[in-house]
């Protein structure tokens, strides 16, 4: 891990009140994670301890340990999507890439996280793929516009 | 030359608004048709979306919902001069759809440029805030408390209370926080404003900044709604450049990291000050000890947004309008199995039941409805029995609900509610911010217990265990996460228990 590129990350946020969050964001866009690594780093710039940042790091669901797979499908699971089948299209695609939630496919491709409700619930059931929102999906094209992504 | 208006609302996205633009473009390049496509937010119908509105000279016309593939054909049917065709839903402002509902909040939404502060400004944007200013902070707080407005998060408090309180606390510093985590499942209003109509935020907070004397704004998103962050980033800018917001008082945007309990006023203070999102114990109110220990207003994004409204039009005129003590509008969400969903505004007072059978138009898979869900994920489940419930915040309280932010989730007879209660339970253990022992062992007990009943083991013991689990999550929690769970789970075994009947194995 490039500990210069957090320092910097720490030093761009060093105006903010609170700036804890926007750096965790800031370093997970850089490496794609959260590194063990990086807690001190930040702890130190900012005058925390240890068990402070890695406390909010492992508080909120969006920051991950270790890189993603290439492609993110983030599913939705809650009602709304129930309601139109969210479930059983879920569990066909998790089946499909042979990994259960917050996984990621052994050819390291695909990881698949679950989402409460991405405010798609007019045109349910919904899943972001790379950021990118999808309504009404099937599991046949949510499998194949993840594959495409490959 | 022709205007054509196409949103980008995340929802319109979903359904492949984008596809449609690109083609849009390149036909009426290959024809040497002059065309300016504006990006909008959405009308709200989003059964139609994409929906492609063409301007005329008798209004705007719409046709949707129309597949990418399908534009070539439109055009030659005569789509930019508004000819008919099966598509063809007519003047958008004359759908019956449209017709029925009173649009104070989204007033804008779905017409206006949301990046254009001309364009805001010529649909009656800025008038509020100049009004507040004319009439100064006490008047301006007192009209917000005349109107009657009450919190759109949830809770329904009294916005003009809330401003009060933090404008008499005795401060060197105060700050507005929008609250637009819009946790709740079948919600979206907040999003689709955000996209659709941003610079009506801005404005709402900065009447609210004028009015407690606020210098530092933050608004608060969720990291689910890329869309709508990205356009309200770029709105900040607009309004930083149309003076709206840059001088005495600013904006920043902040995201949030996929909790649901930072939805909840304190936990979201917390996050914001870089810490767990953890509930903080009340008292000290946020208006009076908030953000960094300085009074501060929480509110929704459409409390905010509705307040430039009520400042332009007058408190009575907001105040005339409602049910009961519930006064103005609600932008309601219809979602889930329902074949009109999307976003309906109207004054309180509609029953469930009209809103559910003749604005949602029923199930989209045409079945029966069965159940509705209504004010999120801490809301209680309706049956048909109940739909001559009024909307409105007192009368679904009676009936142990919530009208919350708005949502209503609709589902058709194959729905299991034995598997939406076990659902609530699972959703509070997931999200639980873990201060309180109920919420968060509890709801996993809860899990259990629901799993053990369908199983047929000692049923009638078990059903009392669940009830009894439930009062405890009620007494034992310090917010509605933990304290409201036991709405979903007991309306569930209440109006449906023959969903909780034991099962053969096979049908687990
Ligand atoms: C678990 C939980 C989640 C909540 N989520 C939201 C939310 O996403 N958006 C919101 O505006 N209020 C939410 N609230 C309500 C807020 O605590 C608070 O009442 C609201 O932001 C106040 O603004 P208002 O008075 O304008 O409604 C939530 C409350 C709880 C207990
Ligand atoms: S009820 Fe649950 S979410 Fe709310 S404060 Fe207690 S533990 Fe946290
Ligand atoms: S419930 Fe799935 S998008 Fe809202």
């Amino acid at each position: 891990m490039d500990t210069d590129r957090v320092k910097a990350i720490c030093a761009a946020h060093a105006g903010l009140e609170g700036p804890l969050l926007p750096i965790l964001h800031a370093v997970q866009a850089a490496f794609g994670c959260v590194p063990k690594d990086a807690i001190p780093v930040i702890a130190h710039e900012l005058n925390l301890s240890r068990a402070e940042v890695y406390g909010v790091v492992s508080f909120y669901h969006d920051f991950r340990e270790a890189p993603a797979g290439r492609c993110i499908l983030k599913i939705c699971r809650a009602e709304a999507c129930q309601a139109v089948g969210g479930a059983e299209l879920a569990a066909t695609v998790l089946r499909h890439f042979a990994i259960d939630w917050k996984e990621t496919s052994a050819d390291g491709r695909v990881t698949i996280e679950p989402v409460y409700c991405l405010g798609l619930c007019s045109v349910a059931p919904a899943a972001l793929v790379d950021g990118e929102p999808h309504g009404r999906i099937d599991p046949v094209h949510l499998i194949a516009m993840a594959e495409r992504k490959l | 030359m022709m205007r054509v208006f196409v949103s980008s609302d995340a929802a319109a996205l979903a359904m492949g608004a984008d596809g449609v633009v690109r083609v849009l473009r390149a036909t009426a390049e290959t024809r040497k048709i002059t065309l300016e496509i504006v990006r909008t937010g959405s009308r709200g119908m989003h059964w139609l979306e994409p929906l492609v509105e063409v301007e005329t000279a008798s209004g705007r016309v719409g046709y949707g919902p129309v597949k990418a593939s399908e534009v070539p054909a439109l055009i030659d049917a005569g789509m930019l001069e508004g000819e008919a065709h099966p598509l063809c839903i007519g003047v958008v402002d004359q759908h019956p759809w449209m017709k029925r509902q009173t649009r104070i909040t989204f007033v804008r939404c779905g017409i206006v440029d949301p990046l254009s502060a001309d364009d805001y400004a010529k649909l009656g944007g800025f008038e509020g805030l100049k009004r507040a200013r004319e009439v100064g902070a006490a008047a301006t707080i007192e009209a917000i408390t005349k109107s009657g407005l009450r919190g759109r998060g949830g809770a329904g408090f009294p916005a003009g209370i809330k401003w009060k309180t933090a404008a008499d606390a005795k401060a060197d510093r105060r700050y507005v926080v929008c609250n637009a985590d819009e946790g709740d499942s079948g919600t979206f209003a907040d999003r689709m404003i955000m996209e659709g109509d941003p610079l009506s935020l801005i404005e709402g907070m900065a009447i609210a900044a004028f009015a407690i004397g606020a210098s530092k704004g933050y608004v608060y998103a969720r990291s689910e709604y890329p869309q709508a962050n990205a356009t309200f980033a770029k709105a900040l800018d607009v309004a930083r450049a149309a003076k709206l917001i840059g001088t005495t008082f600013d904006i920043e945007l902040r995201i949030g990291a996929g909790a649901y309990v930072c939805g909840e006023e304190t936990a979201l203070l917390e996050s914001l000050e870089g810490k767990r999102g953890q509930v903080r114990a009340k008292p000290p109110l946020p208006a009076h000890e908030g953000l960094f220990g300085k009074p501060t207003i929480v509110n929704n994004v459409l409390t905010l947004c509705t307040a430039p409204w009520i400042m332009a039009h007058g408190a009575d005129m907001y105040a005339s309008i409602g049910f009961g003590r519930s006064r103005g509008t609600m932008p309601i969400q219809l979602a889930g199995n329902v074949k009109h969903a999307g976003l309906f505004e109207a004054p309180f007072g509609m029953t469930l039941g009209q809103i559910v059978d003749e604005i949602g138009g029923g199930t989209m898979t045409g079945r029966p409805v069965r159940a509705v869900q209504c004010g999120g994920p801490l809301g209680a489940y309706f049956p048909r029995a109940l739909f001559d419930t009024p909307y409105d915040y007192e009368a679904f309280a009676a009936r142990d609900g919530l009208i919350g932010h708005g949502g209503i989730v609709v589902f058709d007879d194959t729905v299991d509610m034995a598997a939406q209660a076990r659902f609530a339970m699972e959703f509070c253990a997931i999200e639980s911010c873990g201060k309180c022992t109920p919420c968060r062992i509890g709801s996993t007990r809860g899990v259990e217990v629901i799993d053990r009943i369908v199983a047929g083991e000692k049923r009638e013991m078990n059903l009392a265990l669940l009830e009894d689990l439930c009062r405890t999550l009620k007494l034992g929690s310090l917010c509605a996460l933990g304290g409201f769970t036991p709405y979903p789970v007991m309306s569930a075994v209440r109006h449906f228990p023959e969903d909780f009947k034991a099962r053969s194995s096979s049908a687990l």
